[in-house]
């Protein structure tokens, strides 16, 4: 009986020691005991195709494709939410331009949530390069990336807003187009986020709510550096939508 | 007639049938162990086309999630970004390192880059990536603290039993969804993640289905 015993511990160590412990670091594809219907003879979103001579399952629409029906799509899930304007023909909102010019005015209502909505997308896109306040010195600058201009320059606190638009539209200079990543909305919510951090680069005492005076005011004998998006934002943001109705 | 089986056949019957008796406990327990995606799906991290490192990424630069899988919260699939998103920073940093040379290629033929991908549920498994990040599960509860994963690894085992954990159960997951992309939150002092999960379950009235059709269809 105790050969058994024996066997029985033998064949256990031999299968614990070949099969590991759970959560084992491996390279090698999980194992599929039964693998039914897993893998379905479908395409999926970025799936590989054999069929197309480029290998993705996922076309290019034809330039100039519009959505059926008279819906945006939100992405892949399928749900048209009503556009009338489903062929983008406003040029001011889609391409932030007026018979070849620059709009200079929002084509669009501003609220604190549209910019507060900016800030999120700011700092999600473009503050990696642009920097928190938007003084051209995001993360990317230290490790390699250069020529990324200071929003609080005089140039670029003139530029109508329709330009700033386009920059993240079609991209500009060394930087591409954000167009796949922000959607037109958004665009609009980054400038007007843009125009308050602007604001908020050249304002003075007067502009801050009575309630954050004093806190601006014990930092001012310090050695005075712009303060970072985080701070400066409260005061900005109501500056920046009375500023653009 | 002489005897059919001699005096060690009973030995050898006891032994037989105890070995079979511990065969299948010990079978049966190797297959609870080995058998589930805990164990046959959580730890793989393959070798990915280019060494792209979220630890880097995502953890000491400080990226968002979103920056690159920009799509989960309208798109039930979390994509993975087009070269042309790498190409916005690697067009100038690290332009000309050996290991971004794959990346330039695709992103000058427009040749699709071979990632290999990791997470997966079977085909029949309908889950929708926008639903869960703009009720406040973090991508942290399903994938891991991924800002600390040079090499990204499966963290999670995506099993039904597990899916099914949280659905019963969403308050030990549940987070303000502008928190949903921030890797290391954690419950504000004084207030317990059940708290919050409660507060936010109310709050967006969010009532996972328990149903098959809910996630199979």
């Amino acid at each position: 009986m105790r050969n058994v015993v024996l066997l029985f511990v033998v064949a256990a160590l031999l299968t614990a020691a070949a099969l590991g412990v759970r959560g084992r670091v491996s390279e090698n594809r999980p194992l599929m005991l039964v693998p039914d219907m897993d893998f379905q003879p479908r395409v999926d979103a970025q799936s590989e195709s054999e069929f197309f001579a480029d290998g993705r399952s996922m076309r290019t629409p034809p330039a100039g494709t519009v959505p059926f029906g008279g819906g945006d799509y939100a992405s892949d899930a399928g749900a048209p939410t009503p556009n009338a304007d489903m062929l983008a023909g406003d040029e001011s909102y889609y391409q932030g331009k007026k018979n070849g010019k620059f709009v200079e005015n929002f084509p669009l209502a501003l609220d604190i949530a549209l910019i507060e909505r900016g800030r999120e997308r700011f700092n999600i896109y473009c503050a990696v390069c642009h920097g928190g306040a938007g003084m051209g010195n995001g993360i990317t600058t230290k490790r390699g990336l250069v020529g990324v201009p200071n929003y609080h320059d005089e140039r670029l606190r003139k530029l109508p807003v329709g330009e700033i638009y386009s920059a993240i539209t079609n991209g500009k200079g060394q930087m591409a187009s954000y167009a796949a990543q922000v959607a037109p909305r958004d665009r609009w919510a980054i400038v007007a986020y843009v125009r308050a951090l602007q604001r908020s680069g050249h304002a003075a005492l007067g502009d801050v709510p009575v309630a954050f005076r004093g806190e601006l005011e014990k930092t001012k004998t310090d050695d005075v550096k712009p303060a970072p998006a985080a701070k400066a934002a409260p005061d900005t943001k109501k500056s920046a939508s009375e500023k653009n109705p | 007639m002489a005897n059919v089986f001699r005096p060690r056949a009973d030995l050898w019957l006891r032994q037989i049938a105890a070995f079979a008796v511990l065969a299948s406990v010990g079978g049966t327990a190797a297959l609870y162990y080995y058998g589930p995606p805990e164990y046959t799906r959580v730890g793989y991290a393959p070798l990915q086309p280019t060494a792209f490192s979220h630890e880097l990424h995502a953890g000491q630069i400080g990226m968002s999630c979103l920056y690159c899988h920009s799509n989960v919260e309208e798109s039930p699939h979390a994509m993975v970004p087009p070269t042309a998103t790498c190409l916005n920073c690697h067009n100038q940093v690290r332009a000309n390192s050996p290991l971004l040379a794959e990346i330039r290629e695709a992103g000058k033929t427009g040749r699709a880059v071979a990632w290999e991908r990791v997470h997966k549920t079977p085909d029949y498994v309908y889950f929708n990536h926008s639903v869960h990040v703009k009720r406040g599960v973090g991508c942290v509860s399903c994938h891991g603290k991924v800002n600390e994963m040079p090499i990204i690894r499966h963290d999670q085992p995506l099993s039904m039993g597990w899916c099914l954990e949280c659905h019963r159960n969403p308050e030990f997951a549940l987070r303000p969804p502008s928190e949903a992309t921030n890797l290391d939150w954690s419950p504000p002092v004084g207030q317990t993640q059940v708290e919050v999960g409660l507060h936010i379950k109310q709050q967006l009235a969010v009532n996972p289905p328990q149903t098959c059709a809910g996630c199979h269809r």
